[in-house]
């Protein structure tokens, strides 16, 4: 079910309400209850307050020095302290290459496994899905080593199997060349494509099979079929893994730390925004200042949503509004 | 399909022929894909069984091995590979080394004595044989104290799940059942919660824990969880709208209040509703990284696998072998988990990400 659809589904007549319909409600509301009590506790309180603290210098090891200083936090994020500009654009950077590739292989696998003529159809899916449930922890320090440049079995394959010089220092150093930390990190990211694969094969599996059958016989080829109908069909999950990749991207943070501990090995590169803020909040412990730069994420989020939800209209294709 | 791309003019071949020749390429597409897929995985198994030393050995295999010995009349001697007259290369013990002759046994059978072989021994390549550390893999366990990290994470888990899906199906059945003024808004307000970036609420959440003295234990962690997660919600929502209501009015009519509904009709109906969604948690509880790196920073004892993983990383970053092992043995249980609920798992990522 599409929201709009959902928020045209019970809208009631304004009247007075009954008795019945007053207990209705109160019952609703105290279901409600722990989802109301947590958005105020975890979400609602936090956000503002957390604002507040953007307008302090405040340091909780020593809580009675924390002196209010306007936006003095906000002008050094914005106008002075260069790494926060430099971090955000790492992190686009990084997304500009991460998320197409990934979007891209998941989509791939999908129509892959989505083709009547792959024999064992819910083994591979299986065995495509399976490193997704490995800790992501586990799945970096597997990479890690897989890339590794001197013993990695990727530079090794390589190697043999074009004769390009790979391995050792003066091969392909995927963790410590600047020009290819990002795609060794989205290498990681595959090893995550099993949600997305799954949902992009439901999407397959929706598109109305009289579609492909129709075009089959006004001569559509293999290609023109994926183009025109496939494509168009499912670009509902395309936004939808879209905007949580952008956001997911925003925040992306365990690689970097866990590989190493956030100094932005090689030259900074992976000194990613989110990386940036833990190491001002959590290392420093400029919590005003963390505070401000966690603001400043989730302006920049929220105008990337908002942006993305208009571009929507242009290439997003919703079945039930075409009526 | 491929193959449909002839023009149909041309077309002689039957199409049980194309359409068998269609289900050979592209099931062989598929299976080199999965080829490529797993290779970190085989090479994490692979490295994780070899002995310390074969990593800078040059020559060494790329399964688990150890340079192959014999032992002859009371001493060990190397194995090598060596190449003999009729062009055959035979696995032999080097027993007297010389400089231009050198005497070598054959392991397979020592009591033909001593083998003359005319050339320079330094040239030959070691023999390797399969030497599999199983060892490495409790060495890992203990080293890394996984039973303990294996304790808080399954109790981090355990806990979060429950409370996660019990506040997720109350919730879920207010949304699901009752009318209430602005719940369209709720509801919206609830959805995008799931898309904030966690940093925004991060810093006076910690500094409330911390001055709770909650900061270093679970509780951070655990708390939050009984509050309903706004993914979890939907996805219930979603099953409950399709449990029919005249269950609820026939119990209704037999005099039952909401809770009994909710806990004799709703509930029972929703299993497979409920499974997916306590998997998802649990998956999620067990992968959580941020939240127990910040919350329980300099109390080891209370870390779970991923964060005890990343400081056993950090500690022995020159034993790939017991690196591999830990990361491989960390993921031992989510994976048994999967297979032996994926059917449910998979229906409920389709409706959290299909119908939203």
């Amino acid at each position: 079910m599409s929201l709009s659809a959902f928020l045209q589904r019970d809208k009631a007549p304004k009247a007075q309400m009954t008795n019945m319909q007053k207990k209705e409600a109160r019952w609703g509301l105290v279901f409600l209850t722990p989802w109301i009590i947590g958005f105020l506790l975890f979400y609602l309180a936090p956000m503002i307050a957390s604002f507040v603290f953007s307008l302090y210098d405040f340091n909780p090891a020593v809580p009675d020095q924390a002196r209010f200083i306007g936006f003095e936090n906000w002008q050094r994020a914005l106008t002075v302290d260069d790494e926060v500009w430099l971090s955000f654009v790492r992190t686009l950077h990084f997304a500009a290459i991460s998320l197409p590739i990934g979007l891209g292989f998941s989509l791939f696998l999908a129509i892959l496994l989505n083709s009547k003529n792959v024999i064992g159809k819910n083994l591979f899916r299986t065995l495509f899905y399976m490193p997704t449930m490995i800790p992501v922890v586990a799945v970096v320090l597997i990479w890690a080593g897989v890339l590794n440049e001197q013993t990695g079995w990727i530079n090794v394959l390589i190697e043999r199997l074009t004769g390009i010089k790979a391995i050792g220092t003066q091969g392909l150093r995927w963790l410590a060349d600047p020009k290819l930390v990002y795609y060794a990190y989205t290498m990681f990211g595959l090893w995550g494509v099993g949600n997305a694969m799954i949902i992009f094969l439901a999407g397959l599996q929706g598109v109305p099979t009289e579609l492909y059958e129709a075009a089959e016989m006004d001569g559509a080829n293999w290609l023109q079929r994926l183009w025109k109908i496939t494509f168009p069909m499912i670009t509902p999950v395309v936004f939808y893994q879209l905007v949580l990749g952008v956001i997911g991207s925003l925040q992306y943070f365990l690689a970097p730390f866990v590989l190493n501990r956030g100094t932005g090995f090689p030259e900074g590169m992976t000194r990613f925004y989110m990386v940036y803020f833990y190491r001002q909040s959590f290392s420093f412990f400029n919590m005003g200042y963390g505070a401000t730069l966690a603001w400043i994420m989730f302006i920049v989020a929220l105008v990337i949503t908002i942006v993305l939800f208009g571009t929507a209209k242009y290439w997003v294709y919703y079945a039930s509004e075409e009526k | 399909m491929a193959a449909e791309k002839t023009p149909k003019a041309a077309v002689i071949v039957p199409k049980k022929v194309r359409t068998f020749f269609n289900t050979i390429a592209i099931t062989g597409l598929a299976l080199s894909v999965l080829f490529l897929f797993m290779v970190p995985m085989v090479y994490g198994i692979m490295t994780a069984l070899k002995t310390d030393s074969q990593f800078s050995k040059i020559g060494a295999p790329w399964w688990p091995a150890s340079e192959g010995k014999f032992n002859y009349e009371g001493k060990d001697y190397d194995i090598y590979s060596v190449p003999m007259e009729d062009g055959e290369i035979r696995q032999l013990a080097l027993v007297v080394k010389g400089r231009a002759v050198s005497s070598f046994v054959d392991p397979e059978n020592p009591e033909a004595g001593l083998i003359e072989w005319e050339g320079v021994w330094r040239q030959l390549e070691r023999a390797w044989e399969p030497d599999p550390q199983w060892a490495n893999f409790t060495k890992a366990w203990n080293t890394i104290n996984f039973p303990m990290l294996l304790r808080n994470t399954a109790m981090y888990a355990i806990i979060t799940t429950f409370g996660a899906v019990l506040s997720a199906s109350l919730v879920a059945y207010g949304f699901a059942r009752f009318r209430i003024p602005g719940k369209n808004i709720l509801f919206m307000l609830m959805l995008s919660t799931v898309i904030l970036p966690g940093a925004v609420t991060l810093i006076p959440t910690y500094f409330v824990f911390l001055k709770l003295g909650w900061v270093g234990t679970w509780l951070p962690l655990i708390v939050p969880a009984f509050f309903s997660w706004g993914t979890n919600v939907f996805l219930l929502r979603q099953f409950f709208l399709t449990i029919p209501r005249e269950l609820d009015e026939a119990a209704m009519i037999d005099g039952a209040g909401p809770f009994r509904i909710f806990f004799s009709i709703i509930l029972p109906q929703s299993v497979p509703a409920l499974t997916a969604v306590g998997l998802f948690h649990f998956f999620y509880a067990w992968n959580d990284f941020f939240g127990p790196l910040i919350y329980l920073a300099g109390n080891p004892d209370k870390f779970p696998i991923t964060v005890g993983l990343t400081a056993f990383n950090n500690l022995y970053s020159q034993s790939t072998n017991l690196i591999q092992a830990a990361s491989l043995l960390s993921a031992v249980i989510p994976i048994i988990v999967f297979f032996m609920a994926q059917r449910v798992f998979m229906q409920g990522i389709v409706v959290t990400g299909v119908e939203k």
